[in-house]
């Protein structure tokens, strides 16, 4: 008897702050909600409901973290850190998801909009050509997306390592199921989403090793144990060091940088391009939250140690994908060695072990965000008969016969390469500086070359637009429906002022870099 | 009233972005090009009013001086530029002109372009010119007067190329732009220079400290301002742009080319005179430029046979007389400032003027042609003779009140330099008489010598001449107006300096005022009995070398094409050799070894998932070695 007492009295169950938790909650309860939908509407109401379910639950998320108390606490066990760093990332998270959700929920593009209607029937079946023609979709998308997005609020807090590798884990998972839901090209979809599958749990293997590795010479897996055990410096180096060299290597994957990077054009262009523009905007964030908690909580006293490797690998991964974006065809391709690049520009931030790091990173963050979604929203509507026409060649001539849409994507493009008045230069200045404050000067040096690189690329396309003669092969362009129109407007409009007015954000970034222990 | 200063801009500059963007296609349905000469005109009429009461508001302060810190316009490091406003004496007595004048010849120009296609787009440029120009003179720093300066560059740019199928035209308004960067690169490197010395390039804070520089730096940025305005004011030697820029519509060559803008470089010396004041090189330098040049300009005045290109020496030669004025710093400062004035006036209506004899002349410029227009065109004769009265410095009109006092004080320089100085302003003001009248007979008195087209020339219509009234009406008045009591100097004494009174002077003023006159009607009449009876219909063949050089303009176009066009084409060859050559090699190699590094990386990202595995292994493994090389290390 006195024994189970005493069990009892052992297993307590831990206060939960829940209006810190509630953002995270409510998304999470939406993607409950979101499923019970799946089993209990009829089919023609479900893109409807779930539309506005998602959104509805994205703007109380972010409503409700507007509330939260901004002193920096931690919850649940010591398991979540609400601090500031980690509500600038959940709202840019939300935020960001919301526009994501608007191109997922578009549907006037192409019938039924980009996701195929029976995931399960097999390519190239009999009952697959009826599939292109259906007016439905597989709904499953705004659950699996709605998990996605609470999975990247919880990782960007996770305070402990294995509470951040479930994280890891329930934003990774929906994300390679969404990656095979393309209606067109189904082979090419689900070709990408089986790689991401084995590269990505190939990449959660080396984590989850680090993982024990760090229990083992910490004998905890919070950061703040693990911090004092380094500053204490007990245990054996070797392990330490391997177990963060674990850690980081799945952290490097999820962000997309070199030499961990192969996964990323191959999914980026088998993707259906709402969730690759979900993926290069919210996972870019959830990524580079976990790396920025990791080094600058749990690691901080190492930094001698793993700088070095880190320089390396922002110049190395700047210089991949600004180098390999040259000759690329494929736009989506194209996107993704950007995609890459821009890793190594805020890993150039990041290293930078000072306030000004994070914040540049932060206000990095948001900046490419906007504009990348608004890149891929470009690259939607842009069509031919078998869907989007994403070779470059099909590009050409655009901008006479739709001035608008070649305008904004050459304004994103402007953007990418870091033009004065647009937020692509103020978010690499932020980081670049940050970087020289940090004394890290070699991968700035790299990042300007890689920046000069990268002009070449981004202009080749804004000289077809508006240079080259249109071929026969020239795509149409659609009309953007609400939702997209939506999503362009806000990609533009951010990105225009992120470059003329930075500062209220910059501002709000520099509040924000701020850790709890 | 002085907090809505930014509105006497801001209107302006309003109206060019709606007629500008009228012009887009999406916007074409507003149908701008009927009402759009009425808002370019309102714009700037409305301006003028502000001015007018913020000139009393003005008048008021017991300082007479208002500063508006508007934004800060570039914070970046050490470099601080704000935009503000400065209002003093000195920027309302401009901004009355350029606001005033200004408004007059959009009115003007609303007859005057009644049939040209492009009228909207003429008022669109009109109102930035103006915008521009009031820039250029209420900033209180030498960025926002930069920012003018160059503003008021374009929107000359614009007008002069205006008919941009005429190829002279294009050609002439290459060749202003051209000839005025050189200038405007003077007036950057004199600003850079201030802020690398002082750390600040507000008025307030140069001039407060112009004593912390050494008297060398103040003569090189006294200098390098006057390159920049010897290029804006069309003066010697950078004089040759501003009579072609005569190619653009006569309105234009009326506001941009002789009341306002050209005189921005009297403007910027005035405006610097604490620095001028402090080197008596630069102060030489400029009285030397001023006089050269009325001397140029009155020289191939006398040889000119189109009525612009006449006008557009004479404005060259009277811009030398206010260069000749600021230069000799002191109480002559306000003279120069007196002289802009009037000139603004007289200048604005003999061009006005001129264009009226070219609408009824079915646009024919060449004076030997026309005659006996005074019967057909009375109002434009009337007032045309009135400038004309005034621009040869007769009294009572407002070019003598103005004139004669700058030669005045030009003979009372100290020195041999008085004599060479007064002497020039002397011979100057005989000349201007004798072209002027050339001009005057030629044009509106004598035989006919119409060509074979023309039967019935005409009066322009009301709206044309009303201006070209108020005009004379000013012509007549502005100089005594200003001058009397020394009522301008005065006004003008809180930012040049107060007034005070040479204690001796060379020649005596009864007998110098009674010289100037003397030689005034003489040169007059000399030219009167010489072109009574009409002149050539075409140009006769001269052996005098004088007269063959004042035909070529002094050979100031020939002067350019060798010593700095020649060089000019050769160095840009021997440039694009060397870039196509050495950098475009060095740029292509780099450009291919960058694709052809991309070509070969391309080819490890085969598509199997099995190779990414296996770059990933090995990225682990080198993480891993790096780590635990790092830890041992």
């Amino acid at each position: 008897m006195l024994n189970t007492v005493t069990l009892a009295a052992d297993i307590k169950a831990p206060s939960m702050n829940y209006e810190a938790l509630a953002p995270m909650l409510i998304v999470f309860g939406a993607g409950c909600a979101s499923v019970l939908v799946e089993a209990f509407a009829p089919r023609a109401a479900r893109h409807i409901v779930q539309t506005v379910l998602t959104l509805v639950a994205l703007i109380a998320g972010f409503v409700a973290l507007l509330f939260v108390d901004r002193d920096g606490l931690k919850t649940a066990a010591d398991a979540i850190a609400i601090d500031t760093t980690g509500l600038f990332l959940q709202g840019t998270i939300l935020v960001l998801g919301l526009v994501s959700v608007l191109l997922i929920a578009e549907r006037s593009l192409t019938p039924g909009g980009e996701f195929v209607a029976h995931a399960a029937v097999a390519p190239g079946s009999t009952d697959d050509k009826k599939l292109t023609a259906s007016v439905y979709s597989q709904t499953e998308v705004f659950p699996l997306t709605l998990f996605a997005i609470a999975g990247m609020m919880l990782f960007v807090t996770a305070n402990d390592l294995l509470v951040m590798f479930v994280a890891l884990e329930v934003f990774s998972l929906p994300l390679y199921l969404l990656c095979g839901l393309a209606r067109r090209r189904r082979l090419l979809s689900q070709e990408a989403a089986l790689k991401y599958f084995l590269l990505g749990a190939f990449a959660s293997a080396f984590f989850l090793y680090g993982v024990a590795l760090m229990y083992g010479y910490a004998g905890a897996v919070d950061f703040a144990s693990i911090h004092n055990a380094v500053q204490a410096d007990r245990g054996d180096e070797t392990l330490l060091l391997m177990g963060l060299a674990m850690l980081i290597i799945g952290l490097l994957f999820k962000a997309g940088l070199a030499p961990f990077h192969s996964w990323t054009p191959d999914v980026y262009q088998g993707a259906p391009t709402p969730v690759t523009a979900f993926m290069s905007a919210c996972t870019k964030i959830a990524a580079f939250g976990g790396i920025l908690r990791l080094l600058y909580v749990g690691f901080g006293e190492l930094k001698d140690d793993w700088r070095p490797l880190l320089i390396g690998v922002a110049i190395l991964t700047m210089l991949v994908g600004s180098i390999l974006a040259v000759t690329q065809q494929d736009l989506k391709r194209l996107l993704a060695y950007s995609s890459i690049a821009n890793a190594g520009f805020l890993l150039t931030g990041a290293l930078a072990m000072n306030k000004e790091g994070v914040s540049s990173t932060l206000f990095y963050l948001v900046a490419y965000g906007f504009t990348t979604l608004g890149a891929f929203a470009v690259v939607m509507l842009v069509r031919d008969a078998d869907g989007e026409a994403t070779h470059l060649k099909r590009w050409a001539g655009l901008g006479r016969r739709s001035p608008i849409i070649a305008a904004v994507m050459t304004f994103f493009m402007l953007a990418f390469a870091g033009i004065p008045l647009t937020s692509g230069f103020t978010s690499k200045f932020a980081v670049f500086s940050a970087a020289l404050a940090g004394d890290a000067v070699s991968p700035v040096i790299v990042g300007v070359i890689a920046s000069m690189i990268l002009a070449f690329p981004y202009l080749r396309l804004v000289v077809l637009m508006y240079v080259t003669e249109p071929g026969e092969s020239g795509a149409d362009v659609h009309v953007p429906g609400a939702f997209t129109s939506a999503a362009l407007t806000l990609g533009v409009v951010a990105t225009l002022l992120l470059g003329v007015a930075p500062q209220p954000l910059l501002d709000l970034a520099e509040q924000a870099s701020q850790f709890v222990r | 009233m002085l907090s809505l200063l930014w509105l006497i801009i801001a209107l302006p500059l309003a109206g060019a972005a709606v007629l500008l963007l009228a012009g887009a296609p999406p916007l074409r349905r507003l149908g701008a090009d009927k009402w759009g000469h009425y808002l370019g005109s309102a714009t700037v009429g409305v301006s003028f009013l502000l001015a007018v009461g913020a000139f009393f508001a003005l008048k008021d302060r017991s300082d007479r001086h208002y500063e508006d810190q508007l934004w800060s316009f570039i914070p970046v490091g050490d470099l601080q530029v704000d935009i503000g406003l400065l209002f003093d004496p000195l920027s309302a007595v401009f901004v009355l002109l350029i606001t005033g004048v200004g408004f007059l010849i959009h009115v003007y120009s609303i007859g005057y372009m009644a049939d040209d296609p492009g009228r909207r787009r003429f008022f669109g440029y009109l109102n930035l010119f103006v915008a521009a120009m009031l820039v250029l003179v209420l900033g209180n720093n030498f960025v926002s007067l930069y920012a003018g300066w160059e503003g008021v560059g374009l929107a000359s740019y614009l007008l002069i190329a205006f008919w941009y199928d005429r190829p002279s035209a294009a050609t002439a308004a290459k060749k202003a732009f051209i000839m005025n960067r050189v200038g405007d690169v003077g007036l950057a490197i004199a600003i850079f220079v201030l802020f690398a010395q002082l750390g600040t390039i507000t008025y307030d804070g140069v001039f407060s400290n112009v004593d912390d520089l050494s008297s060398v730096t103040i003569t090189v940025v006294a200098l390098l301002l006057l390159l920049g305005a010897c290029g804006k004011s069309g003066q010697f030697p950078l004089q040759a742009w501003l009579p072609d820029a005569m190619a653009g519509p006569t309105p234009v060559s009326a506001l941009i080319h002789a009341a306002t803008m050209v005189t921005a470089g009297v403007y910027l010396i005035a405006r610097a005179n604490p620095i001028f004041s402090a080197s008596e090189t630069a102060q030489l330098v400029v009285c030397i430029i001023g006089a050269i040049t009325l001397m140029i300009g009155c020289i191939i005045g006398c040889a000119k046979d189109d009525m612009k290109q006449v006008l557009a020496y004479s404005t060259v030669s009277q811009i030398g007389y206010m260069f000749l004025a600021v230069g000799l710093g002191g109480p002559a400062y306000a003279l120069g400032i007196a002289h802009l004035l009037a000139h603004g006036f007289f200048k604005a209506g003999l061009f006005l003027g001129a264009g009226s004899v070219m609408h009824g002349m079915k646009d024919q410029g060449d004076i030997r042609r026309f005659g006996g227009l005074a019967k057909y065109m009375p109002i434009t004769a009337v007032t045309f003779g009135l400038g004309y009265l005034a621009i040869i410095g007769l009294p009572p009109l407002s070019g003598f009140f103005t004139k004669d006092p700058i030669i005045e004080h030009a003979f009372d320089r100290p020195g041999w330099t008085g004599w060479v100085f007064g002497g020039a302003a002397l011979l100057g003001a005989g000349l201007t008489a004798f072209y002027m009248t050339r001009l005057m007979v030629l044009v509106f008195f004598g035989k006919k010598r119409w060509t074979d087209d023309i039967k019935h020339p005409h009066e322009s219509p009301a709206v044309m001449w009303w201006p070209m009234v108020v005009l004379a009406v000013g012509s007549v008045s502005a100089g005594y107006l200003f001058y009397r009591g020394d009522a301008l100097s005065d006004w003008l004494a809180p930012v040049l300096g107060e007034p005070h009174e040479a204690a001796t002077h060379k020649i005596e003023p009864g007998v110098l005022t009674a010289t100037v006159i003397g030689v005034v009607v003489v040169a007059a009449l000399f030219a009167a009995a010489l072109f009574w009876r009409g002149t050539a219909l075409q140009e006769q063949p001269v052996r005098s070398p004088f007269v063959i050089a004042a035909r070529r303009n002094l050979y100031a176009d020939a002067f350019n094409e060798a010593v700095l066009e020649k060089p000019g084409l050769w160095l840009t060859r021997i440039l694009v050799y060397f870039d196509s050559r050495g950098i475009d090699g060095m740029v292509n190699g780099l450009a291919a070894t960058v694709g052809g590094t991309s070509s070969r990386l391309r080819r490890l990202q085969t598509g199997f998932v099995r190779s990414y595995a296996l770059t990933m292994l090995f990225g682990a493994v080198a993480v891993v070695a790096a780590l635990v090389a790092a830890g041992w290390r």
